[in-house]
């Protein structure tokens, strides 16, 4: 109760800073839309941790036959699918007003759609196969072979079209001011914040559900 | 473990084995896939062909497209056939889950590359695409069909035990095969345009390697799903 509350407190400040405290950025085409930023990349990086935490559960499953595993395996693809959502959103806004088009077929907008089609066809094979363990065993594999295609769609993808997006800008020295660094760090860590508060939340409705089921 | 490794491999051939023999005696996937795709390929060439294509991109965007939708419609007969016709668990007793796989795997290979035969050079026909560098376009077509059909056969295997096969079959197979097609496109289209060596070579290693790392991925998770 009191973590989650200082949870909400933080991403307030992450908010107010965002929208109030934050200069408009400069190198932009509008500065003030920049600030989208803030949300758009902790958004992404939300996704990834979630999708990373989906496939160990799934791997974990497969180890141990273990129920729990695959629930939390589902329940991490829910938010990851969530997450992804969101940054593809944000993303398009952002490209529609700095790029001139919402979609235009980037390597990181092509990947985060491929995204977004592996766990919907997850959610679809898991909604249409009976008998729960033969669903938990089946989806646990196909969790992991879409994992494994992930870094060519991550490292060869990119390769063979230029990218819009920037590469280095979070890890290069001057590629964000201070400010920009200090909100996005903020951001970054509420949103794993706000992903482990939720996973745990729907791990624990999975586990009254399947009680309730007597499985 | 000489022992272990050739009976594993002869007990693959006799799966594939088995496999040729009982599709020759229906010829439902040949049928079905070869149809399909002579289909898919008129139908594109009828709507299409008039405008006089000759972008290279957009054509082996078309071929790759056929392709997929072809082997979509024809590659999950291996498993699919198992659990219609309750063979499951006959198979399940013969033979190591490793071999059964392979031998699946060779078998939907050969109908894809049986496919390809007939389609291609329909398609090149047809759709008055100029190939200058043919020994690669076939490369590519020979290991782009190994990926195509590896990452097939394991969504092949998932389906069966799953309601509403068909449908799930394209949905579950296209974002794992997406890496691919996009490499085999720009690869066609590089083959189409007569490619040097160092431009096909990049292309030609990652279908290589997709083809590699999706049919180990597959050898370690067939268990898991073929287990019941």
């Amino acid at each position: 109760m009191m973590l989650q509350s200082l949870l909400g407190v933080w991403m307030c400040g992450v908010i107010l800073a965002a929208f109030l405290w934050l200069p408009p950025a400069k190198g932009f085409q509008y500065p003030e839309a920049a600030r989208i930023i803030v949300f758009h990349v902790p958004n992404a990086m939300a996704a990834v941790l979630a999708f990373l935490v989906s496939t160990v559960y799934a791997i974990k499953h497969l180890r141990g036959r273990n129920p729990a595993d695959d629930a939390k395996s589902a329940a991490s693809a829910q938010l990851g699918l969530l997450f992804a959502l969101l940054a593809a959103v944000t993303g398009a806004v952002f490209a529609k007003i700095q790029w001139g088009s919402a979609w235009n077929w980037d390597p990181r907008q092509t990947t985060i759609l491929i995204l977004l089609l592996i766990y919907a066809a997850y959610f679809a094979l898991r909604s249409s196969v009976e008998g729960s363990d033969r669903r938990a065993a089946l989806s646990s594999a196909y969790a992991i072979i879409a994992f494994v295609t992930v870094p060519f769609l991550v490292f060869v993808v990119p390769r063979m079209t230029s990218s819009l997006h920037p590469s280095d800008t979070l890890t290069s020295r001057g590629g964000l001011g201070t400010q920009y660094r200090i909100v996005l760090f903020s951001a970054m860590a509420g949103f794993a914040g706000l992903y482990l508060w939720m996973f745990r939340l729907s791990v624990a409705l999975a586990e009254i559900r399947n009680g309730k089921k007597g499985v | 473990m000489g022992t272990k490794s050739s009976s594993l491999a002869s007990k693959a051939i006799a799966v594939y084995r088995k496999d040729i023999v009982s599709e020759f005696r229906t010829r439902y996937a040949v049928n079905a896939v070869a149809l399909f795709a002579v289909t898919t390929l008129i139908a594109v060439s009828m709507s299409v062909g008039g405008f006089g294509v000759t972008d290279k991109n957009l054509l082996s965007a078309l071929l790759w497209v056929i392709l997929f939708f072809s082997a979509m419609s024809g590659l999950s007969r291996v498993f699919v056939r198992e659990e219609e016709s309750r063979t499951a668990s006959a198979l399940r007793l013969s033979a190591d889950p490793i071999a059964i796989y392979i031998g699946k795997l060779a078998f939907n290979l050969t109908l894809l590359l049986a496919l390809e035969i007939i389609v291609v050079p329909m398609f090149v026909v047809m759709m008055n695409a100029g190939v200058r560098n043919w020994t690669f376009f076939w490369l590519i077509l020979l290991f782009g069909s190994v990926g195509l059909s590896a990452a097939a056969t394991i969504v092949a295997a998932i389906v069966s035990k799953a309601n509403a096969k068909g449908a799930l079959f394209a949905v579950l197979s296209f974002p794992i095969l997406a890496p691919l097609l996009v490499t085999a496109i720009s690869a066609s289209s590089a083959a189409m345009g007569g490619g040097a060596f160092a431009d096909c070579w990049r292309y030609l290693r990652v279908l290589v390697s997709y083809a590699g790392v999706m049919i180990t991925a597959s050898v370690l998770l067939f268990e898991f799903i073929w287990e019941d």
